[in-house]
């Protein structure tokens, strides 16, 4: 078998017959990945963490707010199937490709990509737009949400709690004990319950914490709840959300409400939520990564929050549930699942 | 595969090559099939960002993670050696109580280290590029890391160790007290897959509770496409072949990363998959060049 025809073409000093195998299989590669971008097209490379419902939907939203306004852009999209070493990979592959602007999609992705922007030459240094994060100063990509880097800024998904638990208050002013399910390994939940134990106090409702930390405790971390508290909710965490159904089936079974903080999971069965778009979410990050490509700085783009909020109720899980929603609430919702 | 992302690779293969190593120790040599490095990776990671925000050197954090990871690898094998309990459920055990442990020590799930100081400032402050510093700060890590512990299995107790590996009934009847020299080993194992969790930290900039999920796996794919590749006939060997073969591990992901046909592209999911593909591929090559020649 004769391949020195590749081995010619490729970078490597093969040395013994074991060099020569990778250089092999590297070169045969590296012939196959022919580059074709496109001259007045702009390149995105992408770094997402994990194949996710609500994470994909950001990035259609992204790809749809640039091909709605007219902008052309080829997407080189990476997934790093949960997994922080590859994340890390992907933020160096990213630097390689030279693209006009750097999107990630969550926060180990987002910070793995810092870190391969801050290493990279100065001549391979791209704008980078963070989405989907839910506190990018603790993550260390901003010093403060208005004061963005030479090349990074963002969008974050913090999520509007206080008004989150007006609705849920609305919904049910009997409320003594809230039970709030999440994932202690997630950066994002332990953000959110922080914030929503000071709320608590203000509000005059207790917290309820009970966590999982794979998919597969959910259904005994949501049970352990029973009992405990009037009704859960969900904040946007990742381990819980993919394992929704089994917290409804609890919900369902035990006449105990649950709210989740994505309208994704009310047309699930959560009972309502006060609007988490993330189609919406990568819908925003479209018009910075817009202005960014056509030239705006990201130093003077400040990291941007969800501007539109949008009230979902599950007429059905409310039924099941045993909460029925009141007027002013059914009134004022953006979508009704009946 | 671009250039770039080929030294990152090379990069990411080295310093993941320093917890293969400890692998190999636990896996081949001592016959023990280890599962705390899931857990004692983000350790590694955990105690070196705690102290590097707390104002400690950055290399005085690795050596804090390394004693941290040599603690966990010996609670493993306590849990083994001195209370019977089988060895894959007692790394087990010390991998899910790490998790709460890691959280603990962090405060939380996630620190960021971007902007802190780490190992590779004082590279950059010479003038040298930071992706560069990586590959030669990682370089050095891995070779003194390597020949440390060829070096050290050709002392008296490495020898103990790969005897106690090799055959148990024989060394204990030489007097040796074999739970000791597990002891030890699976402790030393585990230091080295905390010091690569402490330094995979610095340089992706977080430390993250989940970043441990799937080390075990890495770890033995690097092992044995090391060794199916460069071959095990002496121990120096192996070794080397174990740090090469994360090399290899990692120049698979990236090469599935950019990996492109003309207008076709794979679809980001089929990453994993095509990893493993280009993976098998490295592995039969060996045997059907063989095939070939013999013909």
């Amino acid at each position: 078998m004769c391949h020195d025809w590749i081995l010619v073409k490729q970078p490597v000093k093969g040395r013994g017959e074991n060099m020569k195998k990778i250089a092999l299989i590297l070169a045969t590669a590296m012939l196959i990945s022919a580059h074709n971008v496109m001259a007045e097209s702009y390149v995105i490379s992408v770094n997402q963490f994990v194949e996710h419902p609500a994470l994909d939907a950001v990035l259609k939203g992204l790809q749809d707010y640039l091909k709605d306004n007219g902008v052309t852009a080829e997407f080189k999209v990476h997934n790093a199937q949960a997994n922080m070493g590859t994340a890390t990979q992907i933020g160096q592959q990213m630097i390689g490709e030279k693209a006009d602007l750097l999107v990630a999609i969550a926060t180990p992705s987002a910070q793995a990509t810092a870190q391969a922007l801050s290493k990279a030459p100065s001549g391979m240094k791209r704008p980078f737009l963070f989405t989907a994060v839910t506190d990018p100063v603790a993550a260390g990509l901003v010093e403060a949400l208005d004061k963005p880097s030479e090349y990074i800024t963002g969008v974050s998904d913090l999520l509007p709690l206080d008004k989150h638990m007006e609705m849920i208050m609305t919904y049910k002013p009997d409320i003594k004990k809230l039970g709030v399910l999440y994932n202690a390994g997630e950066a994002n939940s332990k953000a959110t319950v922080a914030t929503l134990k000071d709320l608590s106090g203000k509000m005059g409702f207790k917290v309820v914490e009970a966590t999982a930390a794979k998919t597969a405790d959910v259904y005994t971390a949501a049970k352990s709840l029973v009992g405990r508290c009037d009704a859960v909710f969900i904040p946007t965490d990742n381990t819980i959300v993919s394992a929704l159904e089994s917290v409804l089936k609890v919900g369902t079974q035990n006449k105990l409400p649950i709210f989740a903080a994505d309208v994704d999971s009310v047309e699930r069965g959560a009972v309502a939520a006060m609007g988490f778009d993330y189609y919406k979410h990568g819908y925003q990050t479209g018009a910075m990564a817009k202005k960014i490509l056509e030239g705006t700085s990201p130093a003077n783009l400040p990291v941007e929050s969800q501007e539109v909020l949008q009230l979902q109720i599950n007429l059905k899980a409310a039924t099941a549930m045993g909460a029925e929603p009141p007027k002013v609430l059914v009134d004022s919702a953006t979508k009704l699942y009946k | 595969m671009t250039w770039y992302a080929a030294l990152g690779a090379l990069e990411q293969g080295l310093v993941y090559g320093i917890m293969v190593i400890g692998v190999y120790l636990t896996f081949r040599i001592l016959d023990f099939p280890d599962l705390t490095v899931d857990g004692s990776l983000p350790l590694g990671a955990a105690i070196s960002a705690v102290a590097i925000t707390s104002g400690i050197n950055p290399y005085v954090a690795l050596l804090f993670a390394l004693l941290g990871g040599f603690g966990a690898g010996v609670v493993t094998a306590i849990l083994n050696t001195k209370f019977k309990i089988l060895h894959l459920l007692a790394s087990i055990l010390t991998m899910i109580a790490l998790y709460s442990i890691n959280i603990r020590i962090m405060g939380g799930p996630n620190i960021a280290l971007l902007g802190s100081n780490t190992i590779f400032d004082p590279l950059i402050a010479l003038g040298i590029p930071g992706h560069y510093a990586g590959l030669i700060i990682f370089a050095f890590f891995a070779l003194v890391v390597m020949m440390l512990v060829i070096w050290f299995l050709k002392t008296e107790l490495g020898q103990a160790i790969l005897a106690t590996g090799d055959n148990p009934q024989m060394i204990t009847s030489l007097g040796v007290n074999t739970h000791f020299i597990i002891i030890i080993g699976v402790g030393l194992s585990n230091g080295l897959v905390a010091l690569s969790g402490a330094l995979i930290a610095q340089n992706q900039g977080a430390a993250d509770v989940g970043m441990g999920i799937g080390t075990i796996i890495a770890g033995l794919a690097s092992v044995i496409v090391g060794e199916t590749i460069f071959g095990k006939s002496t121990i120096a060997r192996a070794i080397i072949a174990a740090l090469l073969g994360s090399i290899v591990y990692r120049l698979a992901i990236a090469l599935a990363l950019g990996l492109e046909f003309g207008d076709f592209t794979f679809n980001p999911s089929d990453l994993n998959l095509i990893t493993a593909i280009l993976v098998i591929g490295a592995l039969i090559a060996p045997n059907i060049k063989k095939r070939i020649l013999a013909r």
